[in-house]
């Protein structure tokens, strides 16, 4: 394994050349990939409200945006923009400190679980040890801000629409990472760059998605209803509740609400990539064409290139199952409230516990394929 | 005292503010949502005080069990109770008020007493650090064998026990009926009808 680019070892040595101490070029270096990753999260709201817009329109034989911007790129500027300008309504009765405190509660454990996805080797806010599992443990926060904001609108489509975003959670964080447990069980480690370095190596044919068939499934049903879309939209279910928790909200308050759920879907994704797809591996692995025409393995050019192109095929990937789930937005109908806590406890919860004792099980009579 | 000491100096008296607020909050306030909501703070708190021990693993622990499940069902049942009656005060509550606190200031008593007699000798060993899912697994392992194998047969218990429950096809009848009375209805402030123009008789 080439350990790649090291954009902080570079940035640190280079400012150290300039008569710097080694922990100031650090701290210089420390907000640097934390801004950068704030700004692609932001950006990836503009790229999935356009995409939403238009395959909604495709797939309704519609057009879409079309005047604003080049093929109404910018229509999901226009949006924030109206958003940003519109008038703060705070509620009559309402708890105006709950009321303030609700969508950032939902918002920032979202932005906080980037810190784990990575985009190549090196390429990673922190390669903490316990990885994914700080995913698991930072989204089961949001049900709190989502209780929050329903019970201090003081409305009871709010609150019954609060009540449901938090039973939906509960109930599918438990098959969620159940099936994640599993992928861990045969990469030996909860670190996302571990689990990526572990499917490694057979391109195409070594990624996890072979090797957990149900889980995989599992995983993408349950990061569905943890990102409340449709069709496990029940706590903002329009034709029941008016707008669930949403229903009070309006401002950048709503665009609070807006933006945690496009960036909760875009993290689904990467995360789905990351544990299934095999993250930054391109589909078939870089050593093998480099041998296949006689260049070093660690030649620069070819690093960079690598690098590129694992950015691109982490981000190829995330997209792809992005246009996955807003195809089935806009072609799959709304389950029922009971039904979804039907198919989450009788359904997924029994499914992903055999999953993960027959992987178990595989991993000690297979231990080639499965992990040793 | 280099950065990172001073960053940890910090923030520790941060978290140890916000925890502190946080629980006499709990324990003060009379709202009963505004103390389950700070009870929340009080976990997140002790999760980064975890944080700074190098403990990661036992941190990330505590928000997912005790932030994302206890709290929240302690919300969830504080939200679904439908219980419409006014606190009535107490005549001699002050009794119950002043046993609390003997009860609470013999126990601080006690805690202080143990912690001012303990000798806190700090560890010399290396920190886990990211190693410490593997050190805290062998221990289960091997010398907590015991503890770890009751724990997880009872939690065992208690998911079969809910997919049971969720799963039985017979609910009677009579049981459901009365469920149906009371249960459509959720009690609202009542709200002032603000007018929205100011003059709407002219037109």
């Amino acid at each position: 394994m080439n350990p790649g680019i090291d954009l902080q070892g570079s940035f640190i040595e280079s400012l150290k050349s300039f008569g710097l101490p080694a922990g100031a070029a650090k701290l210089l270096w420390m907000p640097f990939p934390m801004l950068v990753i704030l700004v692609v999260a932001v950006l990836s709201v503009f790229a999935l409200v356009w995409l939403e817009r238009k395959i909604s329109a495709a797939a309704q034989q519609r057009i879409g945006p079309e005047f604003i911007g080049p093929l109404g790129i910018l229509a999901p500027l226009a949006d924030g923009l109206k958003l940003a300008f519109k008038e703060d309504v705070v509620p009559a009765k309402s708890d105006p400190l709950l009321f303030t405190l609700g969508p950032a509660i939902v918002v920032i454990p979202v932005f906080l679980s980037y810190l784990i996805v990575p985009f190549g080797q090196n390429m990673v806010i922190t390669d903490v040890g316990m990885g994914i599992f700080l995913w698991i443990a930072l989204s089961s926060v949001t049900p709190i801000g989502l209780l929050m904001s329903g019970y201090s609108s003081n409305n009871k489509y709010s609150l019954l629409g609060g009540l449901r975003a938090a039973a939906q959670s509960i109930s599918y964080e438990l098959p969620l990472a159940l099936s994640v447990l599993a992928v861990v069980l045969m990469s030996n480690s909860l670190s996302t760059v571990d689990i990526v370095n572990q499917q490694t190596g057979y391109g195409i044919l070594g990624w996890n998605i072979w090797r957990q068939p149900v889980g995989f499934l599992i995983f993408w049903i349950a990061a569905l209803a943890e990102c409340e879309r449709i069709p496990f939209d029940l706590p903002e279910a329009e034709e029941e509740l008016v707008a669930g928790y949403q229903t009070e909200y309006s401002g950048m308050k709503f665009a609070l609400f807006y933006i945690a759920s496009y960036v909760n879907l875009t993290l689904s994704a990467l995360l789905f990539a990351v544990l299934y797809l095999g993250g930054w591996e391109f589909f078939v692995p870089i050593g093998t064409i480099a041998g296949f025409f006689n260049i070093s393995e660690t030649a620069p050019w070819l690093q960079v290139v690598a690098a590129v192109l694992g950015i691109s095929m982490t981000l190829l990937k995330a997209y792809f199952l992005v246009f996955i789930a807003i195809l089935m937005r806009w072609t799959v109908p709304r389950v029922r409230i009971d039904q979804l806590l039907d198919l989450g406890w009788k359904f997924l919860l029994p499914v992903s516990l055999v999953n993960l004792l027959i992987t178990a099980g595989l991993k000690i009579a297979f231990p080639v394929a499965f992990g040793s | 005292m280099n950065l990172a000491e001073g960053v940890q100096i910090v923030s520790f008296g941060i978290l140890a503010a916000m925890m502190l607020g946080a629980a006499i909050g709990v324990v003060l306030l009379e709202n009963i949502v505004y103390s389950a909501f700070l009870l929340g703070g009080v976990f997140i708190s002790i999760a980064g005080i975890y944080l700074l021990l190098n403990a990661d693993f036992v941190a990330a622990a505590q928000v997912l069990i005790y932030v994302g499940a206890v709290n929240v069902l302690i919300l969830f049942a504080i939200m679904l109770v439908n219980k419409r009656q006014d606190f009535q005060p107490l005549r001699r509550g002050w009794i119950r008020k002043a046993a609390t606190a003997v009860v609470c200031a013999g126990i601080f008593a006690l805690l202080s007493t143990m912690i001012v007699s303990t000798p806190w000798a700090i560890s010399t060993a290396t920190p886990a650090g990211d190693a410490s899912v593997v050190v805290i697994g062998l221990h289960f392992f091997s010398d907590f064998l015991l503890p770890f194998e009751l724990a997880s047969v009872l939690l065992l218990m208690a998911l079969i026990g809910a997919v049971v429950l969720a799963r039985r096809e017979f609910l009677p009848d009579d049981e459901a009926d009365r469920a149906q009375v009371e249960a459509l209805r959720l009690p609202e402030r009542p709200r002032e009808l603000v007018p929205s123009g100011r003059d709407e008789t002219v037109n």
